[in-house]
């Protein structure tokens, strides 16, 4: 205590530091106040878009027409057909002949064809079983693969049922349990609004920041801080604060909303995800200062944060595509995404806890693209005037 | 009045391609993101990192092991003796699930009693989870059928013969590959419309152009047809990138194809420009872009079915222009779909686009600050 009151009052540059910081700031926030744009970027975006993709996207398929075609009606085809329309994955309709079935998949009017021919109930019960033709409409493969194995699914379910009806005894066979880890009950949105979380903050990251100094270099003003004593690091810094700052509150915003409204479980601890998400938002930021300081024009700025943000983070950051699954080269290129890392410390973090495996190294990937975004931008952005 | 619509046209077309920056971003990125995309964005897994946890000595549990080992769908990193190895192969993502077979799996089935096998699967991405689990079932299944047989047991049989029409495969690539052609297309012509009048707003020209003879009509041709070009330019190289570098299947027409990609570019631009007419900044023209695009990419059906949504978010999904052309592109590429019957697809997007440019055209008048 003593020592610190003894020592020397802060020399006068430091003090001019904390000026200068101040009035930059506050430039930055008025003009933030002023065009209200930022403001809308970084709180109606996640909460418009979390809405959106919360309650919009699922990829669990229900209800799927399909067309059940029975030639020859039977006790047997009767109560197969109860199978499929007691299931909640099927709505079907029945038709007598294969071509109004084929026409009704051409029309968009069915997903799929079951088809149950003329000796179906005789046939079931030979040694040779009954075929069953299935013919799926597989432009989506991964929709088409899933109803594959929906149909599959019943027809199995049936055909126990028949057995023990029959009063034959099941055999013993492999039964598979399942346990799902970290989702038991397999709710779609408990992974989509966490991974939804880092592709919107990094469009929203850089998109406050990629216009403001291509801004400041297209109307002039960059020359006139130029003549200032400000330094460059000032100036980058009094981007940086007021946007981080704002930044923090969507993300604020989104979390809440994937806590209360879409009740995603929180696993593990908060101050975990605000450290992370606090680290995650440099990253976007810092990227985007850079494309303004290397694009110098708002024009070129803005296509650029359009091109580079949403569509990589969308696609390659393993939100929703699997990672592992990619070609390598393209693993590769997965590496450069900032999302991808937050992703999976989000996606542990809210499901399954403070996992220190996975968490350390993605928080030290974005260390290190914090690093260089900061860094690479400070060195770009010379006081120059061309 | 065609000359003053060719000199804006060609101020227009100045102004985007004079810098060589944003010429580049024309022009180098779709490719990129087409190549790159093409592979990534795939709902296929293959090389699923697994690992086994075997109590069982008998020969029924080798077996159904060794179909697992020799799918390629599968890859086999450790294999655990006990209980407490488990949680930290999931937890740290070195597998993704877990294979489980109890001390008498073997004899259970031996016995004619059902032998349980105990799956455990890391759920953090739920529809991974649910694929891989799908496709264990897939081998499960094929074991139980061989197993019914090999032992003579009688049972109602049935055999499903599955075939798949429009993509025998089910391959991703083939479903994903001409969405992203819309996708692409959509965000070009959007860079290049969304910011076109913010930015002349912005610089005080655009008061200029209303004070010249030209009428608001002749503004928005002026000002729509380089879009146009750009976008029928960009889809026809990302097409040709298609079906020549992923060799996915072209069955139905060009006029069909293009007479779909007009409409598009059509209802895209009446959106950009509208947007554009509407921001007073570039930077506000940039979020609208966006505000645009994001959730009509999301409410495309590009990534996850349309059918799938709920019914309310559905009815949104009616004026959105790519939902139709994300329709047209998979029936033309895949099933060769006619021209009569896509009218469906076709005229929402004419009625879309007509009434952007009209609003666009009206706003550019009305809307001086």
């Amino acid at each position: 205590m003593s020592e610190t009151s003894q020592s020397l009052p802060p020399p006068p540059v430091r003090f001019g530091v904390l000026m200068r910081m101040n009035g930059l700031i506050r430039k930055e926030f008025l003009q933030i106040l002023r065009d209200p744009s930022s403001i809308a970027i970084a709180f109606l975006m996640p909460f418009f878009l979390l809405l959106l993709f919360g309650y919009g996207v699922s990829l669990d398929a229900e209800h799927v027409p399909v067309a059940l075609v029975v030639e020859a009606p039977g006790p047997e085809t009767a109560s197969l057909a109860g199978s499929f329309m007691a299931s909640r994955y099927f709505s079907p309709t029945v038709y007598s002949r294969m071509s109004e079935a084929i026409a009704a998949m051409n029309e968009r009017r069915a997903d799929a064809i079951v088809h149950l021919r003329s000796d179906f109930g005789r046939m079931i019960y030979s040694s040779a079983g009954a075929p069953i033709q299935v013919i799926i409409q597989g432009s989506d493969a991964n929709t088409g693969r899933l109803i594959s194995g929906y149909i599959e699914g019943t027809v199995q379910v049936w055909l126990a049922q028949l057995a023990r009806l029959k009063g034959q005894s099941l055999q013993a066979l492999v039964d598979m349990r399942p346990r799902i880890w970290f989702n038991s009950e397999v709710r779609s949105q408990n992974f989509l609004v966490p991974g939804l979380i880092a592709v919107i903050m990094t469009l929203i990251g850089a998109l406050l920041t990629s216009m403001v100094v291509a801004r400041e270099w297209e109307r002039g003003t960059m020359e006139a801080l130029a003549v200032t004593p400000v330094t460059m690091t000032e100036i980058l810094l009094g981007k940086l604060i007021p946007y981080f700052i704002l930044g923090m509150g969507g993300m604020t915003l989104a979390v809440s909303m994937a806590y209360f409204l879409f009740e995603v479980p929180l696993r593990g601890s908060l101050w975990l995800l605000i450290a992370t998400s606090a680290l995650f938002l440099l990253v976007a930021l810092g990227m985007g200062l850079l494309i303004s300081i290397i694009a110098r024009n708002q024009f070129v700025a803005g296509q650029v944060a359009i091109i580079v943000t949403f569509l990589p983070a969308f696609i390659l950051s393993g939100f929703i595509f699997d990672i592992a699954s990619m070609p390598a080269p393209v693993q590769v290129i997965t590496h450069l995404i900032a999302a991808r890392y937050y992703v999976a410390i989000l996606q542990t973090i809210f499901l399954a806890g403070d996992i220190w495996s996975v968490i350390v190294p993605n928080t030290m990937a974005l260390f290190v693209m914090a690093v260089f975004f900061l860094g690479v931008s400070r060195r770009k952005a010379l006081k120059r005037l061309d | 009045m065609w000359r003053r619509i060719v000199a804006l046209m060609r101020k227009e077309f100045l102004a985007i391609l004079k810098d060589k920056k944003s010429r580049i971003v024309l022009i180098g990125p779709p490719i990129i993101q087409l190549l790159v995309f093409g592979y990534a964005a795939t709902y296929d897994l293959n090389q699923v990192p697994f690992a086994v946890y075997n109590e069982d000595q008998g020969g029924a549990s080798r077996d159904l092991l060794a179909k697992l080992r020799l799918s390629p769908t599968f890859h086999e990193v450790a294999i655990v003796t006990h209980d407490a190895e488990i949680a930290p192969l999931i937890d740290s993502k070195q597998a993704l699930l877990l294979i489980h077979l109890g001390p008498d799996f073997s004899r259970n089935l031996d016995q004619g009693i059902p032998a349980p096998l105990q799956v455990i699967v890391d759920g953090r991405n739920s529809n991974t989870a649910m694929i891989a689990l799908n496709y264990i079932q897939s081998i499960v299944d094929a074991f139980n059928r061989e197993w019914t047989v090999s032992q003579g047991l009688r049972r109602p049989r049935a055999q499903l013969v599955v075939r798949s029409w429009f993509n025998p495969n089910l391959e991703s690539r083939w479903f994903i590959v001409p969405g992203i052609v819309g996708l692409l297309t959509l965000v070009v012509t959007m860079l290049v419309t969304a910011l076109s009048v913010a930015r002349e707003r912005e610089q005080g020209t655009f008061d200029q152009l209303l004070v010249t003879p030209m009428r608001p009509f002749e503004i928005v041709l002026g000002k729509a047809l380089p879009g146009f070009i750009i976008g029928f330019a960009e889809a026809t190289v990302i097409m040709i990138v298609a079906v020549s570098w992923f060799r996915i299947p072209l069955l139905g027409n060009l006029v069909t194809l293009y007479t779909g990609l007009f409409l598009f570019l059509l209802s895209a631009i009446g959106v950009g420009l509208m947007i554009s007419s509407v921001a007073v900044t570039q930077q506000q023209g940039l979020l609208g872009a966006f505000l645009f695009l994001v959730p009509s990419i999301i409410l495309s059906g590009f990534t996850t079915p349309i059918a799938n949504m709920p019914k309310v978010v559905q009815y949104i999904t009616y004026v959105n222009p790519l939902r139709y052309f994300m329709v047209i592109l998979r029936e033309v590429f895949l099933q060769g779909s006619p021209f009569s019957s896509l009218l469906s697809q076709f005229w929402p997007m004419a009625l879309i686009g007509i009434i952007n440019l009209s609003l666009a055209g009206w706003l550019f008048r009305h809307r001086m600050h």
